[in-house]
């Protein structure tokens, strides 16, 4: 399908291609099994000048935008859906201070970001507060010059791994969402410290971590945005986050897909190679269509988001919920195709099915997904009348 | 310091049909990369540059489309790449490409390390290094596996052997051909690719580089290519079953069948 890319959206899907294929495919088993953490490919990447690819020129970066972010992502998950989160969480954590950060904020983080210097992540989610992000219990007290945080956060992609952490905190507990507000903490504060290491079903090239705040002062310098707006840039943040996991969802289903038609076309039974079956052909037909609808949605949210439309949050949840659905659904019949081969560790599938079921989890679960939309539906039916 | 790298255009793949009249390989409609020994040369002179600061030339030798080979190295890295191309050159065997290089190199002038792949996948012949060496009348060393160090004008190479490595000292300007153990070549990156994507590529013709009419193409080379085969494989031999004792009486007995003893 031609999506009518810029010549220099073509080079950053060829370039991802190149790195996934030379540099990823030949260890993503490894470091499935071992689950320790990719530096060598995060060097990589950084070199390729991928890792500053959605942040402004100015700060260094390369100046694109989700689409891009997006076309990465997807290029890189075609081999494997948890190496490349260590560029994927980046974005993430550093969407807050892109979104709502000082020029100094900016200057400060974004510069060392762009080289490659260090990785990002977002702290939202803690034991007690997942989808209800309005049962935050961590704490962020003024005292004088500074803010003192105290309490933990969980799951926290490229946690231990990163510099950069923007979390949110409780600032006015009394007020509930409103008395939150956004942070930004440098590894290293005293007083931060990094809880177990997840050990997990996939993504496992993907650093999760437990965030300890016990006392950590920070400068209030890192408040990002107003005392108060914590949710609304935690909202933002994932209004923009979205089409990147389901470029990370859309990448492994569509590397899934390449798979069982490779595979379909090589392994005979009956004295014909399978995919001449009429039961193997109608499997990757909806496999096909769905990826490609999964694609289609990504890149046109993409592309409203950099166009700096205001009315995303409903596509953006869309396209989340419809490519991590489409991916579990993609891998799980890429398995079947495989058959008994599928299920073991020796071939791709196995992993890829894995790994594609925290994209239907992470970021807001699917369940979020359908709230958000159905209340940005009724939002506007209100609104007509 | 200046660096020079020698590239060639192959094709990117090993399922190669060969031209039956002229014996040489069709390479019309095949997909076309940077000769992978090549990469190497490329990601040595850039460690190089990295190391003292200079700028790197990519050169090569080919038909219009060999541009897409330099663009790549561009990308990598070096900072100017020139085609030598011309009608004249085709069906240049390794003494014409050889000279025709140096031709070109000599216009270019002012280097002090000339690097290159240890050999072209396609041809395997591995002499257009060192014939350019000849032909400039600079040292060469070839199959190097380490350079290492560069000071006063003469550089210090390890040289892969079958049975280890030479220590050699060689004054420069020089010409080396790297073996694949001397590093890995990295992949390009972004503004690498923006820059050879808009980069302009010099080219230089027979005339530009004063060839010598006699010494270029078909008719400056003086290899003639009378067949081109694949030598039979060796037959699978016969295995002797049985005891060891029983064994070594058949051996024997069809070893002075064959009169070989």
């Amino acid at each position: 399908m031609e999506y009518f890319f810029t010549d220099e959206q073509k080079m950053i899907v060829e370039l991802a291609k190149k790195i996934a294929q030379e540099k990823i495919k030949p260890v993503r088993q490894q470091y499935d099994e071992s689950g320790e953490f990719p530096w060598e490919i995060v060097k990589e990447l950084a070199q390729a000048d991928l890792m500053g690819l959605y942040i402004p020129q100015q700060y260094g970066g390369f100046g694109g935008g989700v689409v891009e972010l997006c076309l990465a992502v997807e290029e890189l998950c075609k081999v494997d859906g948890g190496i490349s989160l260590s560029l994927a969480a980046t974005a993430l954590g550093t969407f807050p201070i892109l979104l709502f950060g000082t020029d100094e904020q900016k200057n400060k983080y974004l510069t060392r970001i762009t080289k490659g210097e260090c990785l990002a992540a977002f702290g939202l989610t803690e034991p007690e507060a997942g989808s209800d992000a309005g049962a935050t219990k961590t704490t962020a007290v003024k005292d004088g010059d500074h803010y003192v945080l105290n309490g933990t956060k969980c799951f926290i992609t490229n946690g231990g791994v990163a510099e950069i952490y923007t979390v949110i905190a409780m600032t006015d507990k009394a007020k509930g969402s409103r008395g939150a507000s956004a942070f930004i903490v440098e590894k290293g504060t005293p007083g931060f410290t990094f809880g177990k290491k997840e050990d997990k079903m996939g993504i496992r090239a993907s650093a999760t971590c437990e965030l300890i705040f016990q006392d950590c002062r920070i400068p209030k310098e890192n408040l990002l945005g107003r005392e108060g707006a914590g949710f609304i840039v935690a909202m933002k943040t994932l209004d923009q986050s979205r089409p990147g996991v389901a470029a990370q969802a859309l990448g492994i289903a569509a590397g899934a897909l390449d798979e069982a038609v490779e595979y379909s076309k090589t392994r005979k039974q009956f004295g014909h190679p399978i995919s001449g079956f009429q039961a193997i052909q109608h499997m990757l037909a909806d496999m096909a269509t769905q990826v490609e609808a999964a694609r289609a949605l990504i890149y046109l949210t993409a592309r409203a988001i950099d166009n700096k439309e205001k009315d995303i949050s409903g596509i953006s949840a869309m396209c989340k919920l419809f490519a991590s659905d489409t991916a579990m659904k993609v891998t799980t019949d890429a398995v079947q195709i495989f058959g008994g081969y599928g299920y073991m560790k020796e071939y791709p599938v196995e992993k890829m099915m894995r790994d594609a079921k925290i994209t239907q989890i992470y970021e807001g679960t699917n369940q979020i997904q359908r709230n958000v939309i159905a209340l940005d539906l009724i939002k506007k039916s209100a609104k007509k009348k | 310091m200046n660096i020079i790298v020698l590239i060639k255009q192959v094709p990117a793949t090993t399922n190669v049909k060969i031209d039956d009249k002229t014996g040489t390989l069709k390479r019309e409609g095949v997909e076309a990369q940077v000769n992978p020994f090549d990469l190497y040369a490329v990601e040595e002179a850039i460690r190089l540059k990295e190391k003292f600061t200079g700028k790197i030339t990519v050169l090569t030798m080919g038909p219009p489309q060999a541009d897409r080979a330099l663009r790549e190295t561009l990308a990598m890295g070096c900072d100017d790449a020139v085609l030598v191309s011309d009608r004249a050159f085709a069906g240049s065997d390794t003494w014409a490409t050889s000279y025709t290089l140096a031709q070109s190199i000599k216009k270019l002038g002012n280097y002090d390390v000339i690097l290159c792949g240890k050999q072209a996948i396609d041809g395997d012949t591995a002499q257009v290094g060192p014939g350019v060496a000849e032909m400039l009348n600079i040292p060469h060393v070839a199959y190097v596996k380490k350079i290492e160090k560069i000071e006063n004008n003469s550089a210090v190479v390890e040289r892969f052997m079958e049975d280890g490595y030479d220590v050699v000292e060689t004054p420069l300007p020089c010409l080396f051909t790297v073996v694949k153990e001397i590093n890995t070549p990295r992949l390009p990156s972004l503004r690498g690719m923006m820059f050879s994507k808009k980069a302009e590529i010099k080219h230089l013709n027979a005339e530009q580089i004063e060839a010598d009419a006699t010494k270029i193409g078909v008719c400056g080379s003086p290899t003639t290519v009378m067949k081109v085969f694949t030598p039979p494989q060796r037959q699978g031999g016969e295995r002797i079953a049985g005891e060891p004792q029983e064994q070594a009486c058949k051996l024997v007995g069809k070893l002075k069948e064959i009169k070989i003893i």
